[in-house]
């Protein structure tokens, strides 16, 4: 077949072309947050004194780096899913969650005696929290997945961790209105470690369904 | 090209995208030709042919056309896409982007003609019956969709189907037959 013929049977393919990727991103990220929401009520529920809890630094600082990652992920997943599109500011600002987070650690040791750091480090509830942001991220994961493929990322396995980053950002959100442990020293070891579960599962699926 | 073109070029795309046919026929030609200059500088070895790669990147650009936005510059999109092809075409070639070489392009010069086989004419084989039909007539043929479903004795919404879906898997088996 040669190039004009081809272009022929393109042109007069004139269905309309898919849903613009931008209000498929929007679409994606509601569905992904609602079915997020309804898998931590079915599963967990917020906890009880999570009301009073609000008050305090270091319950709300939880949600702060929860969603200032979830945001920039969100940032960095639109950029990479179209072609052409400028992703690095974006990426400087999956930083921000991180250096958040790292402040936080440090203020934490100054508060704190040294004898109580590991205590803190290991919580009460590190195993639920390996557990859970998984499962309450994984349907949104493959719901953003889908509005990757829509799109046409320029590297599969890389797009698959940030959605999976993006997937662990919003399920990390609702899982810190259940967890009891709010020190920051228990939030930098496990949060990282249970959004890493579910952005490596990302890489891995992206990999796979990725490809165009 | 200048930014007058490209502006030119983008126009084509909007009018195309709310569903004028001959804007996007003038619009994949236009690339097809830029495209085909690109990778004039970066194909210089024979078991990759060019022409390959310039319809694999329109297919892409079909079916990932909601992908523009139509406030962008669309040349970085179009490269972008065209890259990503090129790519891909290397990979399964198992072979790096090469720099210009001299003896390898003397070594094919003494090769005989071979006949062109397109890769687009492989993929075209995977297709059901009927859509290979449908794309056959409106490709090759040049017939209209009125007139493919009036010679198959089917009717337009399952022509215009066939045809989407045909292309949709021709994209997907390019090159992997």
């Amino acid at each position: 077949m040669e190039t004009n013929d081809l272009i022929k049977a393109l042109a007069a393919d004139s269905r309309r072309g898919g849903l613009p990727l931008g209000q498929a991103w929007i679409v994606a990220l509601a569905a992904a947050v609602l079915v997020a929401a309804g898998m931590f009520f079915l599963l967990l529920g917020p906890r009880p004194d999570a009301g009073a809890a609000l008050s305090t630094v270091r319950f709300v600082f939880k949600f702060l780096f929860t969603i200032a990652l979830a945001v920039a992920a969100y940032r960095l997943a639109v950029a990479v899913s179209r072609p052409g599109g400028n992703w690095s500011t974006a990426l400087a600002g999956i930083m921000v969650a991180p250096v958040l987070l790292a402040l936080s650690v440090l203020l934490e040791l100054v508060a704190v005696p040294s004898a109580t750091w590991a205590a803190r480090l290991v919580g009460t509830n590190s195993m639920v929290c390996l557990t859970f942001v998984p499962l309450i991220g994984f349907i949104p994961l493959v719901v953003l997945l889908l509005a990757m493929r829509h799109g046409a990322p320029a590297n599969a396995t890389a797009a698959g961790a940030v959605s999976g980053l993006l997937a662990g950002g919003i399920a990390a959100t609702f899982y810190a209105a259940h967890c009891p442990d709010d020190s920051p020293l228990f939030v930098a070891v496990w949060y990282p470690l249970a959004i890493a579960i579910l952005a490596s599962l990302g890489a891995l699926l992206g990999r796979l369904v990725l490809r165009w | 090209m200048d930014r007058a073109e490209e502006r030119s070029l983008e126009r084509m795309l909007v009018a195309a995208i709310d569903g004028d046919e001959r804007a996007y026929r003038a619009f994949l030609e236009a690339v097809a030709k830029l495209v085909r200059t690109w990778l004039r500088r970066k194909v210089t070895h024979g078991s990759l042919d060019a022409e390959d790669i310039v319809q694999e990147t329109l297919l892409a650009i079909h079916l990932k056309r909601h992908t523009w936005r139509s406030a962008e510059p669309v040349r970085p999109w179009i490269f972008a896409i065209a890259n990503h092809k090129l790519i891909d075409a290397f990979r399964r070639h198992g072979r790096q982007p090469l720099a210009d070489s001299p003896a390898l392009e003397e070594v094919e010069a003494a090769e005989p003609e071979v006949l062109r086989s397109w890769e687009i004419d492989r993929a075209l084989q995977v297709l059901t019956p009927g859509q290979r039909s449908v794309v056959t007539a409106v490709s090759i043929e040049g017939s209209s969709i009125q007139e493919t479903a009036r010679d198959l004795g089917m009717n337009e919404t399952a022509v215009r189907v066939a045809l989407h879906r045909g292309l949709a898997a021709i994209a997907r088996r390019f090159g992997r037959t």
